[in-house]
């Protein structure tokens, strides 16, 4: 069997990093980089990216040495990702913060309202409901993350867990001031309004949660294959005929029902932001579906059916 | 804020560059010759109008009135920027120029226009110079540029002037939002309170308040990065000659 030799280049001055002598033919790029995180004890694996082209694409950890377009000594460039946290880390902090911070507002908790209405309770009992339901919200979430989602990556920039937050934190902050505030007002057309607000909600949320378990279902423990998801026997998933994200989909639908259960703006605002972030993503991963699959149902738009 | 712009780093690689990149056909170079011709035609009318209206009154007060309505329909048609962007006939981000055209809108409407007692202060001519000063500079380089004559002297003011013209013009905006903040105050301009059926408030004291504190960290930034590409744009020439 004959051995690889492989060096690793500085993608950006060129430097030799790193020269590995004996490399198995079989070995794969993630093997390469716990090797290479030996001699550089600073970037461990899940920081490097390996290239065969300075400005190329990273390698997949799962490709095989022999099977790269490389001589015996084969030549890769090593890029620097910076500081990386998990997928999982930055979603249970970015989902507890808006739990917490909901329920302080809602509590009333001293130094927000003034300090006769401190430990107080909302007269409104909307006001109850919405607080059960943005919990529910964000306790579904983080179940999610423990035991549904399959992620692709392990890792993310570092710095992203700040600006996610930032985000996540900030709103709810915003959103439980008023909606707790002692001067709320009650939605307009008061109980029909708020029915209708938690028949939504609540009918977006099982249904977000259904395409969650139905793309969970596609990949296998472990793996990170990519397929295209159908529908289920679960009525909920049938609106994958129309649409590639459903998930995004649900989620829009959810917080317009809470918009309209609580009547506030800065929930509008919020619903308004997410969804345009929603649109982005969705688009993204509708793009990626078209190049990948040649028989990809030509029915579905990527959030909203026939329009977006 | 008053300075440079959009497209700064664009516009000075755009003579080495011109070959590599793709520039904007010929329809849509036409028109922005002819959009950035005028915007230097109004800026100069701005001018103009300012030194005649000093050497009228004999005094640097109240010269705001006599440049009102030109400065309100450039300053406010320097929107149109931000479309270029997102159409992509000018390689500028488009963040980056709707941030700095709405500053811009935003000081002009919602603080000088909209607070009628900071209109006589002088700190509104200060930045109003400077935005005067930095705009007919700024949309002439833009114009020579186009039409692939871009005189030396226009680059060298482009990426100098600014050294002076954007603290001036900082400090005149800083100064004038600082003026407007009693009268915000008393009279609650733009300002919603609780109760009302959105659930919603909002304080534009306040907002005026965080608007000043952000200049804190942004000016730097910006004004450094205008440095950097002054090096880069001015010091080839002074490397050309260092080598004969």
């Amino acid at each position: 069997m004959k051995h690889y030799e492989v060096e690793i280049l500085d993608a950006k001055t060129k430097d030799k990093l790193c020269f590995l002598d004996k490399v198995e033919p079989n070995a794969t790029i993630g093997e390469i980089k716990s090797m290479f995180h030996k001699s550089h004890p600073q970037w461990y694996p899940a920081r490097q990216s390996i290239r065969l082209d300075p400005k190329g694409k990273s390698l997949k950890d799962e490709d095989v040495l022999q099977h790269l377009p490389v001589g015996t000594t084969a030549t890769f460039y090593f890029r620097d990702l910076g500081a990386q946290i998990s997928w999982v880390t930055v979603f249970l902090t970015e989902y507890t913060g808006p739990l917490v911070i909901y329920l302080m507002f809602y509590f009333r908790v001293p130094f927000i309202y003034a300090p006769k209405y401190d430990f107080t309770t909302s007269k409104h009992w909307v006001v109850h409901l919405a607080c059960m339901c943005h919990s529910f919200h964000y306790c579904k979430r983080l179940l999610e993350t423990l035991f549904v989602h399959r992620f692709s990556h392990g890792t993310m920039p570092l710095r992203n867990i700040f600006k996610n937050c930032t985000y996540y934190w900030g709103f709810a902050a915003w959103m439980a001031y008023y909606i707790n505030h002692p001067l709320y007002t009650p939605p307009i057309y008061g109980e029909q309004q708020i029915r209708l607000a938690l028949i939504i909600f609540l009918f977006c949320q099982i249904g977000n949660f259904s395409i969650h378990i139905a793309l969970r279902n596609l990949r296998p423990p472990g793996s990170k294959t990519r397929k295209i998801p159908y529908p289920t026997k679960n009525p909920f998933t049938w609106i994958f005929l129309l649409v590639s994200c459903p998930n995004y989909t649900y989620e829009l639908g959810s917080w317009l029902g809470f918009t309209l259960m609580t009547q506030c703006l800065p929930v509008a605002f919020f619903t308004l932001v997410g969804f345009i972030q929603m649109t982005v993503w969705a688009k993204g991963k509708h793009r990626s579906y078209l190049k990948e699959f040649r028989d990809y149902p030509p029915l579905r738009s990527p959030i909203l059916p026939f329009i977006l | 804020m008053s300075a440079a712009a959009p497209g700064t780093s664009k516009g000075a690689h755009s003579d080495a560059a011109a070959k590599k990149k793709k520039g904007p056909g010929a329809l849509a170079t036409a028109y922005l010759v002819i959009y950035n011709v005028v915007m230097t035609a109004g800026w100069l009318v701005i001018a103009v109008g300012l030194v005649r209206a000093y050497l009228a009154r004999g005094s640097y007060h109240g010269l705001y009135y006599s440049i009102e309505k030109p400065l309100k329909f450039f300053q406010t048609g320097a929107i149109l920027e931000i479309l270029h962007c997102a159409v992509g006939i000018v390689p500028s981000s488009v963040v980056l120029t709707g941030f700095q055209v709405m500053s811009r809108v935003f000081l002009t409407w919602a603080v000088t226009h909209s607070v009628r007692e900071v209109q006589s202060e002088d700190s509104v001519l200060l930045f109003v110079t400077a935005w005067t000063v930095t705009e007919i500079i700024r949309y002439s380089f833009y114009t020579f540029s186009l039409l692939n004559h871009l005189p030396y002297l226009i680059k060298w003011a482009r990426y100098t002037f600014f050294i002076v013209l954007y603290p001036m013009g900082v400090t005149g905006e800083l100064l004038t939002i600082y003026a407007a903040l009693p009268y915000v105050q008393k009279t609650g301009l733009y300002s919603v309170t609780l109760p009302n059926k959105y659930n919603f408030s909002f304080d534009y004291y306040s907002f005026l308040i965080l608007v000043m504190i952000s200049y804190i960290p942004l000016f730097p930034q910006l004004y450094f990065h205008m440095i950097r590409q002054r090096k880069k744009v001015l010091g080839h020439i002074e490397d050309y000659s260092k080598v004969e």
